[in-house]
């Protein structure tokens, strides 16, 4: 009983460690953008302020970069949300010629190193003379997480019961009513969550970035390169409200499911 | 309408009325898969014509073909050879969405998305039936199955029944020419099923609609269908009415199947006027009517249904089929008691005795008993 207790309580203790563990940093970057800096380091607390939130967008390189991260992740989240749900319903309902070999292609942009992923897709595009820049940056992140994309779905298509579609089929549904009134209506959730995830992976991408940006500048490079002189606590601002979006969407979507489940 | 005449001249089986264009045919069907580069046949070729406003049960054993068959009146799967014929129409390569007749899928299907009325308004709309009309028929269909007031529920907030009942009006209410139901009772449990088959029925009558059934449950063919075609791999093994299904099975197969059977054989020792006579022992014998096929030298096999058999413990009199063994098994089962009787020979045969009297038993374990049966109770397999 003592020793079930004991462990009752040595596992509450854990399991606010990890939380704060995993929480932490957010707190540090929330709160170091109400920091009353006057420095050019923002390491140092100075004082309670909202000035930053009224300055946000006086870093015109920095807007700029934001701007174009928000308008790729976009872009990357409808185009790869469209064609990886495609991929995914492909391999989800149907087996035909080639359908290893794609989910093995799937898997292997999944796994594949970043590193490399941006270099070989850099010696592609000089070896194609395609002009790096904008383009280049939205090409190779959809072609990144368009496979998280079509995982995400087929999952959800193999659960999906075929008798559902032929039951539309057998009332008079031609293909395409079909697909619009029985399939996307139930592969829906996936469909969300694969583009949801489309636009995460796109907009804090790094490394393939890096490697495929020419001189198009956006959120994360920007940041890599002002880190050496110190960063403005405009990008923790900026870091918030896109956390604190991907908070409110979280929450609404989890409102909006029970709201279905009681229904 | 066929109907079923509740008497022995109703042993013949209600063919499609010559002249009358039957609702559905299928000619010389066959279906092959490939599966993992072996051709399997699921259907090895069937012919059967089901008349307008027909029950008509396909029954059989898992992986018989039936399911096959119904998919291929639906349009779901295209036949590998053979034609499909719905009112004499030509349908084999005819898209499911385009052919006039609705199916109650086995897992029933339903939209989880959509409310009872939108479920069961998706066909109509497909068909851009006047709104005021959907209204109208929607009302009507849900009156029908007993589900008015649930217009607004979700398919997963009703219970198996209702489900059940859903389906059967989303189908309906397209006025289909024929219905097919894939095995639509099975997930249900045995009182509500009882409950069900007779409800189907009543629909069926009201309706006036062909009815196709696909189970593998005999007692259910049994009880709805106007004529059933047991199937067995992948064939139509034999298509007659209930009764001439159970009274007279045409092979093997469909006596094992079809409720409980007596599987005995034997060589026919002498003809007596209409009487064949297998002999197993001294004192037993096995009388089978002679339909001028069996001669003397013969070997036979027949089926005897156990409730046509007489347990006693005395010998019989008359002209009987005799055989004694000693009982092996008695279970008592409410409505009859079922003995299981060891022969001489180790064959073994079941016996259901009706509990008409009291709860006394003609014999225990290990009595030496009697089994009688009149002659044309022995009914010889081809």
């Amino acid at each position: 009983m003592k020793g079930g207790l004991l462990r009752g309580r040595g596992l509450q203790i854990y399991t606010w460690l990890v939380i704060a563990w995993l929480v932490l940093p957010i707190a540090v970057m929330i709160l170091f953008g109400f920091n009353d800096t006057h420095g050019r380091y923002n390491t140092a607390w100075q004082g309670f302020t909202f000035k930053w939130y009224g300055k946000l967008f006086e870093i015109g390189d920095l807007t700029q970069a934001l701007v174009n991260s928000l308008l790729i992740a976009v872009l990357t989240m409808l185009i790869a949300g469209v064609l990886g749900s495609l991929i995914g319903l492909a391999l989800g309902r149907y087996r035909f010629r080639g359908s290893g070999a794609m989910n093995l292609v799937m898997f292997a942009a999944i796994s594949c190193a970043e590193i490399v992923m941006g270099a070989s897709l850099l010696s592609l595009f000089v070896t194609l003379a395609v002009p790096l820049g904008f383009w280049t940056i939205l090409i190779s992140h959809v072609m990144f997480s368009i496979s998280f994309v079509a995982v995400t779905v087929r999952a959800r298509v193999m659960t999906l019961d075929s008798s559902l579609e032929e039951a539309a089929r057998d009332l008079g549904a031609g293909p395409w009513t079909t697909f619009r009134l029985v399939t996307l209506p139930m592969i829906f959730p996936g469909v969300l969550a694969g583009s949801m995830l489309a636009f995460a992976l796109s907009i804090d991408d790094f490394v393939i970035t890096n490697f495929n940006s020419g001189g198009t500048m956006t959120f994360p490079l920007w940041i890599w390169g002002a880190t050496r002189v110190g960063l403005p606590p405009q990008v923790n601002v900026m870091g918030t409200l896109i956390f604190a979006a991907g908070v409110l969407i979280a929450v609404a979507n989890a409102l909006l499911a029970r709201r279905r489940a009681n229904a | 309408m066929t109907e079923i005449q509740a008497g022995p001249g109703a042993a013949v089986a209600a063919a499609p009325v010559s002249g009358d264009v039957p609702a559905i045919e299928l000619d010389h069907v066959v279906k092959e898969y490939v599966s993992h580069g072996e051709v399997v046949r699921a259907v090895k070729g069937v012919s059967l014509a089901i008349a307008e406003g027909e029950f008509f049960s396909l029954l059989g054993p898992s992986g018989c073909g039936k399911t096959t068959s119904m998919r291929m009146i639906a349009g779901f799967e295209d036949p590998t050879q053979g034609v499909v014929r719905l009112h004499g129409e030509d349908v084999t390569s005819v898209p499911p969405n385009k052919r006039d007749i609705n199916m109650v899928f086995q897992s029933y299907a339903l939209f989880p998305h959509m409310n009872v009325w939108d479920n069961v308004a998706f066909g109509l709309k497909r068909k851009k039936v006047p709104d005021a009309e959907i209204k109208r028929r929607v009302g009507e269909i849900l009156e029908v199955v007993d589900l008015v007031g649930r217009e607004k529920r979700r398919p997963k907030e009703m219970s198996g029944g209702q489900q059940q009942r859903v389906a059967l009006a989303r189908a309906l209410v397209n006025r289909p020419r024929a219905l097919l139901l894939d095995e639509p009772l099975g997930a249900l449990d045995l009182k509500l099923r009882q409950a069900m088959q007779i409800e189907l029925k009543r629909i069926q009558r009201e309706v006036g609609i062909t009815f196709v059934y696909v189970t593998h449950d005999q007692s259910e063919a049994l009880t709805m269908s106007d004529r059933i075609a047991v199937m067995n791999d992948g064939l139509v093994e034999q298509l007659a009415e209930p009764r001439e299904i159970y009274e007279r099975p045409a092979s093997k197969f469909v006596a094992g199947f079809i409720g409980t059977s007596n599987l005995l054989s034997g060589t026919v020792q002498q003809i007596t006027g209409d009487t064949a006579v297998l002999a197993l022992g001294a004192s037993d014998r096995i009388l089978v009517p002679a339909d001028g096929a069996l001669a003397a030298g013969a070997s036979v096999d027949l089926t005897v249904r156990p409730e046509k058999i007489k347990i006693a413990k005395d010998q019989p009199e008359g002209d009987l089929s005799v055989v004694r063994g000693t009982v092996s098994e008695v279970v008592y089962l409410g409505t009859y008691n079922s003995y299981v009787v060891r022969l001489g020979d180790g064959a073994e045969i079941t016996v259901f005795e009706q509990n008409a009297n009291d709860s006394t038993i003609t014999a225990e374990r290990g009595d030496a008993v009697w089994l009688s049966w009149q002659p044309w109770h022995s009914y010889a397999l081809r």
